[in-house]
């Protein structure tokens, strides 16, 4: 096999992703067609700004969903080496006797320092942060607001301390703070295991809260409700905690009840990116509190002798969901250049990991040579964060205009 | 505004309290003690001889004991071991442990001893420090003019040409992080295999006699980020002030375009982007440890992973001082000066 030119390269890459190209035709024509029953979203698709940041991020969740759910797009096995192919430039071929056990023909991005084909890592390296970022900047949103309102709301000693507490993190230097999380020594000591225990019992409480101050004046609603939901999201959170906590005191299930168990390393990542973002948000979720509580709505609800969780999570959050929906948008785009700073630094993840961050890392040793391998997953990164942005910036420009 | 800054202060002194007894608590869990004795003794000790290896050296007791020490307040230890030989804390190289003084922590000048350079951490830091500041002065010489020149003219007249193209490129810089910005920037200046060859792609040697060849990437990479932040922010607030009352007045009085710019927009519009600026150095930082490690450049950031790598505690401990300090500085200068620039914040 000859190897590819640069023409050839693109036409291959571009067909590896046709996939991707299909769900992004159909998912913009549907749109654009019932844009106008759609609300905010298809508000969206009268920006051009909006439209592009929307393309990116959509390329790369389909793009992430397809390798990991059906295994389309990706031509290898991101993690098998191939020593012939080391360092080897874009579209270079694969040694005769490999083409013939059926592998694809070229490394399409050529392949890194181990042999591994760098269009592969980078494909699957998508999986990794659209399975970590938006839940991540979720869960963060969780424990932000679950804490935000009340301190906007009351003030006060809980509002002191909190903000405070919350001070405190925000001087601490991101990556010290990585670095003093996610080593293997403090996974051993299951601090992390414990924070997961506190940070993940938000969301519940949240929920909770939320249905509660809707539904209490109607109890035949509420009662099976909030035990139906509480009881699955217990059974979940007691799932996500367990695992990593076995033989301390919150290994509450046995794992025969465990639904799924995940990897020690990717959780302490998920904590810390949480904790590290939680701070921030609540700051935010404060601020527009205090600046909506003394609103003339407000007022009346309080005269309607409405409960302060139902003004706080149902008057005042709905009304203040704009700039949150803007930051979120960017929230996962920052949280995607954390998970990215914690590759650069081999932290958490495991070394072998496609993500983009620790490809980056690998690559920069032998940068000023082979530059294709930190490339690839550099742009990529790249062109994520950016696709966040003009979102966020195509939401902010529709949601401004009424 | 003596008691805003008098509590302020107070406040700050709380913070980098229970930041570096955080900082403290983590990096003295017994698995990190242990990976320390085992890097600074050897590999195959047993668990018991772990423990005595820390009990000799005042590794084992109480937390709070030892932070105490760490500060100054309490008493530096002074224990027998097991092997015979007397160790104290306060006693360091060519000090026996008679002479040595009762107390030695930071509140005495101390900022202890770093096990993996094997020497005072104290002149260590500050060199780093010095070389840090030296990289941050530039990128901030750098930033600072062309971010807020690159603001002004697009926030001048919102929706013109140039206004596009300084917005395009401000989003594009701020998705860049530094690990991205500086491989991309490495890749077309500094590669051997296909790229300009302009200038090196390690500032290794900056550190002793830096130069435009050794210098310029790690100054790009750190600016590059900021600029297009602080060009947003400037944007913003020009626009803002471009559409206010009293320069539509000034406009129909007949005064000159520029003169507008100059004499009436440009004071208030830059209220907003000198807090960001402040607030900005403190993600610098961040920013700092990122470009220092990709270009091995020996600053605080560089030696911040190289401590934390290795669990040297005491010299984690003084980056954590330093860094925690400068993001706590900024913050009050940028509140005080927020007060000054703008009349309508009044304190209380």
């Amino acid at each position: 096999m000859d190897p590819l030119s640069w023409g050839g390269i693109i036409g291959a890459v571009l067909w590896q992703f046709l996939p991707v190209w299909i769900a992004l035709f159909l998912t913009f024509a549907i749109s654009i067609h019932f844009k106008s029953s759609l609300g905010l979203y298809g508000k969206l698709f009268d920006s051009m700004i909006g439209m592009i940041g929307f393309f990116l991020v959509m390329f790369w969740i389909y793009t992430g969903l397809f390798t990991a759910l059906f295994d389309l797009i990706s031509t290898h096995d991101p993690l098998a080496q191939i020593p012939e192919m080391k360092n080897k430039v874009p579209g270079w071929a694969l040694p005769e006797a490999r083409v013939d056990q059926g592998l694809y023909p070229h490394y399409l991005l050529g392949g890194d320092n181990l042999g591994r084909d760098v269009f592969s890592r980078m494909v699957k390296g998508s999986w990794v942060v659209i399975q970590i970022a938006p839940l991540a900047a979720l869960f963060a949103y969780m424990v932000g607001i679950t804490l935000g309102l009340p301190a906007g709301y009351y003030g006060g000693k809980f509002d002191t301390v909190l903000s405070f507490l919350a001070n405190l993190i925000l001087a601490f230097p991101v990556i010290l703070l990585f670095y003093l999380l996610v080593t293997p020594e403090i996974v051993q000591t299951g601090i992390p295991a414990y924070m997961a225990a506190v940070l993940f019992i938000f969301p519940i409480v949240f929920v909770g809260i939320l249905l509660n101050s809707k539904f209490v004046t109607r109890p035949e609603i509420r009662t099976p409700l909030l035990v139906v939901v509480l009881g699955i999201s217990f059974w979940l959170y007691a799932s996500l905690v367990s695992e990593q906590a076995r033989g301390t005191i919150v290994d509450i299930l046995p794992s025969w009840l465990d639904l799924f168990n995940i990897p020690g390393g990717v959780l302490v990542v998920f904590v810390s990116v949480v904790f590290v973002n939680s701070p921030t948000i609540f700051r935010i979720v404060r601020g527009l509190t205090l600046d909506v509580k003394s609103r003339d709505y407000v007022s009346a609800a309080q005269t309607r002798g409405e409960s302060p969780w139902y003004i706080m999570l149902w008057e005042i959050l709905p009304n203040v969901r704009g700039p949150l929906i803007v930051d979120f948008c960017l929230r996962i785009g920052y949280t995607t250049i954390l998970l990215g700073t914690l590759g650069f630094f081999g932290l958490g993840l495991p070394p072998e990991s496609p993500d983009w961050g620790s490809t980056i890392n690998d690559g920069r040793r032998l940068l000023s040579v082979y530059l294709h391998p930190p490339l690839a997953p550099a742009l990529a990164l790249l062109s994520l964060v950016l696709g966040l942005n003009l979102l966020a910036d195509g939401l902010r420009e529709e949601s401004l205009k009424d | 505004m003596l008691q805003f800054i008098a509590r302020r202060t107070g406040i700050m002194i709380l913070t980098v309290l229970c930041l570096t007894f955080i900082v403290f608590f983590l990096t003295n869990l017994y698995p990190n003690l242990e990976k320390l004795a085992k890097t600074q003794g050897n590999f195959r000790m047993s668990e018991e001889q772990v423990a005595t290896w820390l009990d000799n050296r005042g590794y084992g007791r109480n937390v709070f004991v030892k932070y105490g020490e760490w500060l100054g307040v309490v008493p530096g230890y002074v224990i027998e071991g097991t092997d015979g030989e007397t160790r104290a804390r306060c006693a360091r190289k060519g000090t026996s442990v008679e002479d040595a003084p009762t107390y030695c922590g930071i509140l005495q000048g101390d900022w202890g001893y770093s096990t993996v350079s094997k020497d005072n951490a104290g002149p260590l830091l500050w060199n780093r420090l010095k070389l840090t500041g030296f990289l941050m002065m530039w990128a901030l010489i750098i930033t600072v003019p062309v971010a807020l020149i690159l603001g002004i003219f697009a926030g001048m007249k919102e929706g013109s040409k140039t206004d596009r193209s300084v917005s395009t490129f401000s989003i594009l810089s701020s998705a860049t992080p530094e690990y991205v910005s500086g491989v991309v920037l490495i890749a077309v200046f500094a590669s051997s295999a296909v790229g300009l060859k302009w200038v090196k792609g390690s500032a290794a040697q900056a550190m002793t006699a830096p130069d435009l060849s050794n210098f310029t990437l790690p100054v790009l990479t750190i600016a590059l980020f900021n600029i297009g932040y602080i060009a947003r922010m400037t944007r913003a607030s020009m626009a803002e002030v471009m559409t206010a009352q009293y320069i539509r007045t000034a406009r129909l009085k007949g005064v000159s375009f520029w003169g507008v710019v100059f004499k009436h927009a440009l004071r208030n519009a830059l209220i907003a982007p000198f807090t960001i600026i402040i607030l900005q150095i403190p993600y610098l930082l961040t920013g700092v440890v990122i470009t220092e490690t990709l270009f091995n450049y020996k600053g605080i950031g560089w030696q911040l992973v190289q401590a934390a790598g290795n669990n040297d505690i005491e010299m984690l401990l003084g980056v954590s001082v330093v860094s925690v300090i400068i993001v706590l500085v900024t913050q009050l200068i940028s509140d005080i000066g927020y007060v000054y620039l703008n009349p309508r914040i009044r304190l209380n």
